[in-house]
């Protein structure tokens, strides 16, 4: 198989996956969840089928409750979520509710500690990037061939940004139909991808450089070719073992955890792809100019 | 050259025997039931809240103490909940700090914000209108109800330490035929005018008080007058029922994830595999008993990041079998297949493991306990893959080099 001939066609597909997650991103928009922006989630549960949303409303219409949203979850389950209310009412809201209702979760967030989060997450994930680039230039610092040590930093940080938006968009896609938000542990799910999908960049390139060193390969592109063909079952069956836990927490663990692996899985996938088609072709294509090996 | 061979044959029996032994032991240590593993607070219930302190009245030098005074004085409120382990810390530096209390198993929020939120915050203002001045409840040590002499009336004596006991003192003289606020809570009390100097640091506050109004007042400022005033800038309340269903469905998704990638690394793999799921059980035996033996506090992150790590425990066994595999194929020995293929499949597992590693290290960094509890489990089980694929899969292997078994080329491809 010939991976880097049909380089082309890997480059209009991530640009095209790309732009339309970003499209995605600013159409539907990702709902942030309350430890980014501030507010309360209650969520309770009826022993039987739930009111309606409607009900609920007029129920609670007394206590004033500012920007009110209503959910059903499930057959029995509610959630309201509300701009962030003391203790006092979230007592108020359970004694309204009656006896009918069980409290599961309550969650509260001052706007301070949500304006926090999100200055400290955007540090955080910055930081990750550059780290990672920067170990990746380490790891390969000797220059090979056609290739200086920012070359492979570069081919990985353009892989690991569709690796980061490719989840974010299917998101805001799926967010559409169900109830998914940009939560923490989505922002931990992204973070875990990016240093997930290097770990299969730094697999494929260490190939490559194994394969240069010993010249093997007429040319740079056979050389790259195969190396892809080397890594790729390695890759695949890595990328598979991680997805089956994955889907057993998406299918099986519950609610809280659902958003978490199903960027993590999305994540993993591009991130496959990425490592195996884009950033090596990119490599080759870009950087390989006029080299003979 | 056969001795030689027979060395190292011993080498692998002995590692792998005290590999077995360490197995066995911590698979009893995980199942014993006497140390049950450490469970968060999403997974067994309970009430998470975080304070901010206004340190603005009270001098930088101060602000050490007083935090700590604060932690002290909320820590024995919370006593009263009799929780086991309550957990009360605080964060930040400088003028921003913080309070974190939690409170693990069934609770009632409502009892526990009041309990603890209690603000007895003792205040003495002087002059008009009332300024603030440097002597508040900090400085406390303790508050009794007391009847009047004159009108019988319930009032509550408070007596100072001695640093509070000369503040008191210098107050009191400066503002002889002036008269003295007391606030409790940011309401005034009373404010009796000084008839002279108080030596000594013993103060009453009188304000028509019922009986049990005045009894309440004492016991608050006894409990505990806060050193700084606080508010809740943050809440999280987990009921029983919902941490009980998390923690089943995500043991349950663990488990079926594990037996996947058991099933997978068999088919894939079938005689290699084995030994992968041999590797692999060791790592989830090692790793559990880690979990009890620091101990982990398991949260449902946590677990998703050892369910996690599961799948990427693998990783280096597929790596070194994939090289395994090319040497075989290229016609080399079952010996040294296996050398070579450990050799040349060490740089990858070693970067790439590195870069997971940073990424753990970095969101430990980040400081939310969400966070935390993930990046502590993966991290924790990034490094025990490293060691139970380089020393127990190995060493599995190494079990077969030069017997009739490792000629048969099929089992190996």
């Amino acid at each position: 198989m010939n991976f880097i001939r049909y380089s082309t066609i890997y480059f209009l597909i991530s640009f095209i996956l790309t732009v339309s997650s970003i499209a995605a991103l600013f159409v539907f928009g990702l709902r942030l969840g309350p430890e980014f922006t501030g507010g309360s989630i209650l969520e309770v549960q009826y022993q039987e089928t739930a009111p309606s949303p409607e009900e609920l409303r007029t129920l609670l219409s007394p206590l004033g409750l500012e920007s009110l949203q209503i959910q059903g979850t499930g057959e029995n389950r509610v959630i309201f979520r509300m701009k962030e209310v003391p203790e006092s009412s979230r007592s108020q809201i359970i004694t309204s509710l009656g006896e009918r209702a069980t409290e599961l979760r309550f969650e509260s967030i001052g706007p301070v500690i949500g304006k926090e989060l999100r200055q400290k997450t955007f540090v955080i994930a910055g930081l990750a990037l550059l780290i990672i680039v920067a170990y990746v230039a380490f790891a390969f610092r000797r220059t090979m061939g056609a290739f200086a040590p920012w070359h492979w930093g570069i081919a990985s940080l353009l892989s690991l940004f569709h690796d980061v938006f490719l989840p974010l968009g299917l998101l805001a896609l799926v967010g559409t139909l169900s109830d998914f938000e940009l939560n923490i542990s989505v922002v931990v799910a992204l973070l875990t991808v990016i240093g997930y999908s290097i770990n299969n960049n730094i697999v494929v390139f260490d190939r490559v450089r194994e394969n240069l060193l010993g010249r093997t390969g007429f040319d740079l592109q056979d050389t790259v070719n195969k190396s892809l063909r080397q890594t790729f079952v390695r890759n695949m069956n890595t990328s598979l073992t991680t997805l089956i836990p994955l889907a057993a927490i998406f299918l099986f663990g519950g609610d809280t955890l659902r958003g978490f692996a199903l960027v993590l899985m999305a994540g993993i996938i591009v991130g496959f792809y990425s490592a195996l088609f884009f950033s090596p072709a990119f490599l080759v294509r870009v950087f390989g100019k006029g080299s003979t090996s | 050259m056969l001795g030689n061979c027979d060395m190292r044959k011993g080498k692998t029996f002995i590692i792998l025997a005290l590999v077995l032994l360490a197995g066995i032991a911590a698979g009893y240590f995980v199942y014993q039931q006497a140390r049950p593993f450490q469970l968060g607070l999403d997974l067994q219930g309970g009430v998470h809240l975080v304070y901010e302190a206004d340190t603005s009245q009270i001098p930088q030098s101060d602000v050490d103490s007083a935090v700590e005074g604060l932690r002290d004085v909320i820590e024995r409120r919370v006593n009263f909940f009799g929780v086991k382990e309550p957990l009360v810390q605080t964060e930040g530096r400088g003028e921003k700090r913080r309070l974190i209390v939690e409170l693990a198993g069934v609770i009632d929020p409502k009892q526990a914000v009041e309990l603890i939120g209690l603000t007895p915050y003792l205040e003495f203002g002087e002059g008009d209108p009332f300024q603030a001045t440097p002597l508040t409840g900090r400085y406390l040590k303790k508050a009794e109800i007391a009847f009047d002499n004159v009108t019988n009336e319930p009032i509550v004596t408070i007596q100072f330490n001695d640093e509070g006991a000369k503040l008191f003192e210098e107050i009191t003289e400066r503002n002889i035929g002036k008269p003295l606020a007391i606030f409790l809570d940011g309401q005034i009390l009373s404010a009796p005018i000084v008839q002279d100097k108080i030596s000594g640091g013993s103060a009453q506050i009188t304000g028509r008080f019922t009986r049990q109004e005045a009894q309440e007042i004492a016991r608050n400022l006894n409990a505990g007058a806060l050193p700084l005033p606080i508010t809740l800038i943050s809440q999280q309340n987990v009921g029983a029922t919902l941490g009980v269903e998390s923690l089943k469905l995500s043991l349950r998704a663990g488990l079926l994830g594990f037996l996947g990638v058991l099933l997978f690394m068999i088919v894939f793999y079938r005689f290699l595999g084995v030994f992968a799921v041999l590797s692999l059980l060791l790592y989830a035996l090692f790793i559990l008993a880690l979990f009890k033996f620091i101990p982990v506090t398991l949260t449902l992150a946590g677990i998703a990041g050892f369910i996690l790590s599961l799948g990427m425990a693998v990783d280096a066994n597929i790596l070194i079998f994939s090289r395994m595999k090319e040497e075989l194929k290229e016609g080399r020995s079952f010996a040294g297949s296996l050398e070579e293929g450990f050799r040349r499949a060490w740089p990858s597992i070693r970067d790439g493991n590195i870069t997971t590693l940073l990424v753990g290290v970095i969101l430990f960094w980040f400081g939310s306990s969400f966070v935390q509890g993930f990046a502590l489990t993966l991290s924790i089980g990034i490094l025990m893959s490293m060691f139970t694929a380089l020393i127990v899969t190995r060493n599995l292997l190494n079990l077969f080099a030069g017997t009739r078994l490792s000629n048969i080329s099929w089992l190996w491809k």
